[in-house]
């Protein structure tokens, strides 16, 4: 028996796949604003970038979306720190965090439209909102995951609080802090095509709505799957990111017996 | 006990502990963990706890560190009362308790690092105390690389590298196997023998007290309190071999027969 690669049967599965998928609709004859078929999507997807107009509005969303993050993460960074470091904040805070955190925040688009505006500012506002909370939630539980003994050996060395924080806790919640950065730049990209779908001039989102009133559903099909590589894209460079920071994070346990042998 | 001049002599120790009482509040009552403790430290001194498991005596170390509190009575540390964390004290835990993020070298400044002693300065101190425990070669390497044993000796240079005027020791190789235990405990003579810094080492094994001690503190079980206070005679450097004469048998026997009076021997 011949071994094929896996990664090779895998593409070979994704070929199989389209192939169906342009048979099927041929012999069926699937009409193209229901179902089109892989050929026209890549012609869809090739005119569109030959005339500029998918790379002028992807500019768009991707600069509403990476400005979301940002700001999305500040305030998230921010908030979640006081939040961790002070139990009366948490006390005070805590009504307004239920009732945000239970609110799907893409409901807010349309207030959001009308308090910012058509243009890149409520985009951002959208993104930013969408994001935010669950990395806030991350930094708080990071921040409070400090080792006890850890805080008790910086303690001993008397350590004042913001050392123990500087050099203990936010080393600590990196992983809670990088995973949160995962989700909030998936959901930033969320926030940014749902405020475009309520009321924008330009974007992919605002592409997808304007091909669906011409029914060019091809045109659909090829925007979601720039979309889909955008999220991949995005979504590698935070892990990147992670791999680089949280080095150290791959052995967790100190205490095990580990690689390295001298001696005794 | 055998301190009747306590207030003179005090004074020319290193660490005096007097009349120290600590009662943790529970929710089923005051539970006394520690009952009139009263001894003292001389300059230079190795000093061993022995005492069962829960008599108290992580919660002394704790006290004496600064990290807890006192009910009652009180340690001084060169004459003044220990109240909070102090600069001029080293403590090792019974974990390495090193951070992941830093270099060996790195994680050996930590004290250096929170008290802005300056790293220039005493670099050259942390590459030479890490050569003294045996890592040089791992001054790049971070603490997941390196075994049990060798984690706790980076925590022992971590805590020697202020120069601090006691090393408080929190059964530290109660995690090691039997045999890295033993080869630490030849480690920790030489670096004593070495440095001669004043140490309190807590245990619960007395032969490990025996080997390492000048002195060893027997405490009896909860409310812990000193039991007995037996000076060890023993020559140094002592080697592994000393354990099997009958001097050394006749230490442990005599601590050991404390316990078995109290009732308190829990292995």
């Amino acid at each position: 028996m011949i071994r094929v690669p896996r990664f090779l049967l895998r593409l070979l599965l994704v070929a199989a796949v389209l192939a169906i998928w342009e048979a099927a609709v041929h012999l069926f004859a699937v009409p193209a604003f229901i179902l089109p078929p892989p050929s026209n999507i890549g012609i869809a997807l090739w005119r569109g970038f030959a005339s500029t107009l998918y790379i002028d509005h992807l500019r768009i969303t991707v600069a509403e979306t990476l400005l979301g993050f940002v700001f999305g993460s500040i305030l998230a960074l921010v908030l979640g720190t006081l939040i961790a470091l002070s139990r009366r904040v948490e006390y005070f805070l805590y009504p307004f965090i239920v009732m945000f955190q239970s609110m799907p925040k893409v409901a807010l688009a349309p207030l959001i439209i009308v308090w910012f505006g058509l243009g890149l500012t409520s985009k951002v506002a959208q993104a930013a909102v969408t994001a935010f909370f669950p990395l806030m939630v991350n930094t708080i539980v990071g921040l409070r995951s400090a080792d006890e003994d850890r805080v008790a050996l910086m303690r001993s060395l008397d350590a004042s609080e913001l050392q123990i924080l500087t050099m203990l806790r936010v080393p600590s919640a990196m992983p809670f802090i990088m995973a949160g950065f995962e989700i909030a730049m998936v959901l930033s990209l969320i926030g940014a095509i749902v405020a475009e779908f309520v009321g924008a001039q330009k974007g992919l989102g605002v592409l997808i709505m304007s091909m669906t009133f011409t029914m060019d559903v091809a045109g659909q099909f090829s925007v979601l799957l720039i979309l889909s590589l955008l999220g991949l894209l995005l979504n590698a460079v935070i892990v990147e990111i992670r791999k680089r920071v949280l080095f150290w994070d791959a052995s967790q346990k100190m205490t095990e017996q580990a690689p390295v042998d001298a001696k005794l | 006990m055998r301190r009747a001049e306590g207030a003179l002599a005090a004074s020319a120790d290193l660490i005096a502990v007097n009349r120290l009482s600590k009662t943790y509040r529970t929710r089923s009552g005051a539970v006394t963990a520690l009952e009139n403790i009263d001894f003292a430290i001389a300059e230079g001194e190795f000093v061993a706890i022995v005492g069962p498991s829960g008599c108290g005596k992580s919660t002394l170390l704790k006290i004496l560190a600064g990290l807890t509190p006192a009910s009652q009575g009180a340690a001084r540390l060169s004459g003044t009362p220990i109240v909070g964390p102090r600069r001029d004290i080293g403590v090792v835990f019974q974990s390495p308790v090193l951070f992941p993020w830093r270099t060996v070298l790195s994680n050996a400044l930590l004290p250096v690092d929170v008290q802005r002693l300056g790293r220039p300065q005493l670099n050259a101190a942390a590459m030479d105390l890490l050569a003294l425990v045996g890592l040089k070669g791992f001054e790049r390497r971070y603490p997941w690389e390196l075994s049990g044993g060798m984690q706790q000796r980076v925590a022992m240079v971590r805590a020697l590298i202020h120069n601090p005027a006691i090393l408080l020791m929190d059964e530290p190789f109660g995690a090691l196997d039997a045999m890295t235990r033993e080869q630490m405990n030849l480690e920790l003579q030489r670096i004593w023998l070495e440095r001669r810094k004043t140490a309190l080492f807590i245990t619960h094994s007395i032969a490990e007290a025996v080997f390492l001690a000048d002195r060893v503190l027997v405490m009896t079980p909860r409310p812990g309190r000193i039991m007995d206070d037996v000076r060890v005679e023993l020559a140094r450097p002592r080697a592994l071999e000393v354990m099997n004469t009958p001097v050394f048998g006749g230490y442990v026997q005599r601590i050991r027969a404390r316990f078995q009076a109290t009732g308190g021997l829990d292995s």
